[in-house]
């Protein structure tokens, strides 16, 4: 099937982001269509038309060990942070 | 951070459906849900390219060059809207092919509303009005469906529908401040078109025995949609001087519409293909169908 | 013919032609083509309406310019006319007006009259889409026997959009012969097919279903 997808980028400062579809048999059909079909209003400022098949589809990672080493969810300072200003004379009074 | 799975056995899945969970094109479905969606989805993008027809020839008569305009431009939002649903039907396994031969093959189905004639171009001010309102109430609906690729294009869809409503009630207003004939032609149209309105949204079934709210491909019941749109305009209606002649129609204390009931056999009557113009709107698209099957040859061979 | 008249036939052949092509809204061949064809009619229509303001001024009322003359009135050329619903034929005619109206617009933008050199100029940049979706179809139809058919059978309406001195670019443009006087003969702006009456007709009939004047 020929389908093009269409990113759209809505004004300066905004990403690409996907916006639909358009089955057209070459670069120009799918421009000519594309343009009218998120276009009309001057909704858009610009669009990439990508045939469906030139993209590469990743849907899976492993996630098969503990990985919390890097990710802010690996981390919990409360209990020492505590103990430090404990022992800093600095911890905050208690309401 | 685990990827959200679709859960994969039938029971999961509804309640992974029913606390909000979004499902994309490749995830796993019941086949349920696949056929239920197909055919939901299918039946509004065949209603969007029906709906053109009765609206076309209004186009050719428009009065002024800003109503032709604006009319052709509207129409053409329409026709868009078919093309995105059939995008999505499309990526679901149906292709559009498929879909628009078996809507001129009678074996597909489409809205009431668009089985009916126009006479007039007060019929033109009352459906870019009334019926565009009552569409948009369950566009907005829509806006939640569990299914993210429809969900999505309803948002674009929602969006140009907003300048047609507008419209709707501009071509109304001018007829209703114009000629004593031109009010007229306004109330008989809305006469003619009060019935089918009230039947759009569908009969009362309950949301938890409509498999489409359960699936939350709709998530708004039937009567819901109609007690919201009946809030709505009828007091817009009322207050251009319009009569609805529903002896029945009222609001109760609780804020709950009472009407007449809608004449549930008449709509199924229509939806199954037995409205008035049903046969020569198919057999119009079909005519150009047929017809203009080179073209497609031409340009979709690779 | 003066320039007046020249503008009005520009407008008339727009309004038509603009006309014409919205018969195609819903039933074109492709939807992703249907929505591209109607916002190529819609443009048609602007274009007309802008000439039309221009020919009445400011303060005039354009669409009483636009629906309210006689048949003979009207100055649109017969190519626009003809009701083509069948695609290679309408192509056929989008491909061969669009040359033949950059030709015009050429023309016009060197008008001594700065409103109609400014007009003929913006319409000429909206035209640029029109070319490039004309051109598109001529690339791949180019080879099929039913739209050489059509481009043949439409050539002498086309020669007759223009006034004589520019239908040598014409020929030279689409590659096609001017027609002599021993074969087929151009068909000439100045009379009207037969299918401009009912045309008329449908496009005026909810117009003159009020008074005039009356507000839509």
């Amino acid at each position: 099937m020929n389908e093009w997808e269409v990113f759209r980028r809505e004004r300066k400062g905004q990403p690409f982001e996907h916006a639909g579809s358009v089955v057209a048999p070459d670069a120009d059909f799918a421009e000519a269509w594309a343009r009218e079909q998120y276009g009309r209003r001057g909704e858009s400022v610009a669009l990439w038309l990508v045939p469906r098949d030139a993209i590469r589809d990743v849907e899976d990672w492993a996630d098969e060990f503990d990985l919390k080493y890097r990710r802010v969810d690996g981390y919990s300072i409360k209990a020492r942070l505590k103990e430090a200003r404990e022992r800093a004379g600095t911890a905050p009074r208690d309401r | 951070m685990a990827a959200v799975e679709v859960p994969r056995d039938e029971q999961a899945f509804l309640e992974y459906v029913q606390s909000g969970g979004q499902v994309e094109t490749t995830d796993w479905m019941p086949d349920d849900y696949r056929a239920k969606l197909i055919k939901f989805i299918e039946m509004h993008g065949n209603s969007e390219l029906m709906g053109v027809l009765p609206e076309r020839e209004w186009i050719l008569r428009a009065p002024t060059l800003q109503r032709k305009l604006a009319l052709t431009a509207k129409v053409q939002d329409e026709v868009g809207h078919s093309q995105l649903i059939y995008r999505v039907v499309e990526d679901l396994g149906k292709p559009r092919e498929q879909c628009l031969q078996d809507l001129v093959d009678g074996k597909a189905k489409f809205h009431n509303v668009f089985h009916y004639p126009t006479y007039t171009w007060g019929d033109v001010g009352v459906i870019a009005w009334l019926v565009d309102a009552a569409a948009i109430i369950s566009q907005k609906a829509l806006l939640k469906c569990s299914y993210a690729p429809y969900a999505r294009i309803m948002k674009k869809i929602c969006w140009e529908e907003s300048f047609h409503i507008l419209h709707g009630r501009d071509v109304i207003l001018a007829m209703i401040t114009g000629t004593q004939e031109q009010f007229e032609l306004v109330q008989e149209a809305l006469d003619r078109w009060w019935g089918p309105l009230m039947q759009f949204h569908g009969n009362p079934i309950p949301k938890d025995e409509d498999p489409m709210y359960l699936w939350r491909i709709k998530s708004q019941g039937n009567e819901e949609a109609r007690q919201q749109f009946l809030d709505g305009y009828v007091p817009q209606i009322l207050e251009l001087g319009l009569e609805l002649h529903d002896p029945k129609l009222r609001k109760r204390d609780d804020g709950v519409w009472e009407y007449s009931e809608p004449d549930w056999d008449e709509l199924k009557h229509v939806v199954t293909g037995h409205g008035p113009k049903t046969e020569e709107r198919l057999a119009f698209r079909r005519r150009f169908l047929e017809q203009e099957q080179w073209v497609r040859d031409v340009v979709l061979a690779a | 013919m003066n320039a007046q008249e020249r503008l009005l036939g520009i407008a008339d052949d727009e309004l038509v032609l603009g006309w014409r092509e919205s018969e195609w809204t819903g039933i074109a061949p492709l939807l992703e083509e249907d929505v591209a064809f109607s916002s190529i009619a819609q443009n048609e229509i602007g274009h007309a309406r802008a000439l039309y303001q221009l020919i009445v001024g400011e303060e005039g009322d354009a669409d009483a310019l636009a629906f309210d003359r006689e048949l003979e009135k009207y100055r649109c050329a017969p190519l626009v006319e003809l009701q083509l619903l069948d695609w290679a034929h309408t192509i056929a005619r989008r491909w061969l007006y669009e040359i033949a109206d950059e030709i015009r617009l050429a023309a016009l933008k060197d008008d001594p009259d700065p409103a109609v050199a400014g007009l003929a100029a913006k319409i000429d940049r909206e035209e640029t889409y029109h070319r490039m979706h004309a051109a598109m179809w001529h690339e791949r139809l180019r080879d099929e026997p039913r739209f050489q058919a059509a481009v043949e059978e439409l050539w002498p309406y086309a020669v007759g959009l223009l006034p004589s001195e520019l239908r040598d670019e014409l020929a030279v443009r689409t590659g096609l012969d001017l027609p002599s006087d021993n074969l087929s003969q151009a068909h000439e702006r100045g009379t009207h097919t037969d299918e401009l009456g009912p045309l008329w007709e449908e496009m005026t009939e909810v117009r003159r279903s009020a008074p005039a004047g009356a507000q839509w």
